[in-house]
């Protein structure tokens, strides 16, 4: 399992594109915002939380069908779904590579890109803290929209829009911390709830997204 | 269709798609003219023969479409989750096809909820839209139905398609349910809490009742006959391209 998260990284690292792309997306999506809102400092400051969200939301979701599409055209998700080791481990290391490569990043680029849209200094902890516990959720449940649609030609479109509904609760706790605390209110209630989202589909989407490879490689 | 078949011993036997097109057409005429029967009389009941309300004015008879419309919308999709986990369990054709069948009917269901809601909503609230738990979690049902039927008409092969719907239907439908306490937890609500309720002391008043129970009789009843006739056409569309592929065979 650990040579299989080694190679993905690698894979994700050198062969281009969806390493720094999401970056690249998420940066853009920032420097965007202001244009369409005014450059107003007050406006911002208080727009700044939900934007770096969703904009890191966007960004996770520019990389998922690199998450198995290549595998499945090289054909060694065959291979791994023939390994000794089982698919749900599969779809979890692929879920956390995508996680590590995209969701990390993004976490660590968000305070940066904060100062840009003059988040205040209160935010900046919630927001990094927020991405921190919730982006591995968009990650995992990602894997499985990407699980659900990889046998598809243009799946990227479709997969864009299966797996944003299934974003909604992560987005809403996830920006209600950064909301919060950027208000300087108690963020205790949705922090727990984010991190409950995140562990209830760490432990039990990895299923669902393996009964999908299954049945797309029948 | 001339041979008899035996008496079925068990409800399952019904997943027999030969069976099922025997009794859903025995049905339909009988369904068909219960939910003409009930639609009429709740609709016309309701609309002019109930007294308007003293606050809302007519726009209260709004209700007549509205309530039956959202009940259905949310229990076609609860009906497509226990049609996707026959499918996933006992492997019945139909059951996967009516799941299909629920999703359009479905969508239709939540869009007139929502336009019936916002043409109440500017009169009585002022507004058109408000983003209220319910009101969002209808919109969000809505993103639901739309992804469910594109992973259907995305996928060519019927089996692969049936069964990556079911799966989605049911991290789906845990989504759902996430999204709607999200939802409560994100925002207070406008919406007015339920009136219909059996076990509650205050309801809505016995004149809009009674019609009101017409209505969404009558609703269930529409849902039920389009469900039935659009299991029939997909049942008829696979037996057609059985044929088709038996006679390039051939």
């Amino acid at each position: 399992m650990i040579a299989l998260l080694k190679r993905d990284l690698a894979l994700a690292i050198r062969a281009g594109g969806g390493f720094g792309l999401a970056l690249a997306f998420f940066l853009i999506v920032v420097t965007l915002t202001p244009f369409a809102v005014g450059p107003d400092s007050a406006t911002l400051a208080t727009i700044a939380a939900g934007i770096l969200w969703l904009g890191a939301l966007l960004s996770c979701l520019l990389s998922l069908d690199r998450i198995l599409a290549l595998d499945f055209e090289d054909g060694s998700l065959e291979l791994l779904a023939t390994a000794p080791i089982p698919l749900e481990g599969v779809a979890t290391i692929k879920a956390f590579a995508h996680w590590l490569t995209t969701g990390l990043p993004l976490t660590l680029a968000a305070p940066v890109l904060g100062v840009l849209l003059h988040l205040p200094t209160d935010g900046f902890f919630w927001l990094t803290l927020s991405l921190a516990i919730g982006t591995p959720a968009l990650s995992v449940i990602g894997t499985f929209g990407a699980a659900l649609t990889v046998g598809l030609k243009r799946g990227g479109l479709l997969l864009s829009l299966i797996v944003l509904p299934l974003y909604v609760p992560t987005l809403i706790f996830g920006a209600e911390v950064a909301r919060r605390g950027t208000q300087g209110m108690s963020a205790d209630t949705p922090l727990a709830l984010l991190a409950g989202i995140t562990l209830a589909t760490v432990a039990l989407l990895p299923f669902a997204s393996a009964a999908a490879i299954r049945i797309n490689l029948r | 269709m001339s041979e008899r078949l035996p008496k079925p011993t068990s409800l399952w036997e019904y997943a027999n798609p030969r069976r099922f097109m025997a009794l859903s057409g025995f049905l339909l005429p009988f369904v068909a003219v219960g939910t003409a029967a009930a639609l009429l009389i709740g609709l016309i009941w309701g609309f002019f023969f109930t007294p308007d309300d003293y606050r809302q004015g007519s726009t209260v008879k709004i209700i007549y479409i509205h309530v039956p419309s959202a009940m259905v919308a949310i229990n076609a999709w609860l009906m497509m989750l226990v049609a996707s986990l026959i499918w996933l369990i006992r492997r019945h054709h139909v059951s996967a096809l009516a799941a299909k069948a629920a999703a359009p009917v479905g969508a239709t269901m939540t869009l007139i909820a929502l336009a019936t809601g916002a043409i109440w909503g500017q009169p009585m609230w002022g507004t058109w839209w408000a983003w209220d738990p319910r009101l969002t979690s209808f919109l969000v049902l809505f993103l639901f139905y739309l992804g469910y039927m594109a992973l259907w008409a995305a996928i060519e092969n019927d089996d692969t398609a049936a069964e990556l719907t079911s799966v989605l239907c049911i991290v789906g439908s845990v989504f759902a349910v996430l999204s709607r306490y999200a939802l409560v937890f994100w925002n207070q609500g406008l919406h007015q809490g339920a009136s219909l309720s059996l076990d509650k002391e205050e309801n809505v008043s016995d004149v809009f009742y009674w019609p009101l129970l017409f209505c969404l009789a009558g609703f269930v009843g529409f849902f039920i006959l389009l469900i039935l006739v659009r299991t029939r056409t997909e049942v008829r569309a696979r037996r057609m391209k059985a044929l088709q592929a038996r006679e390039r065979m051939a």
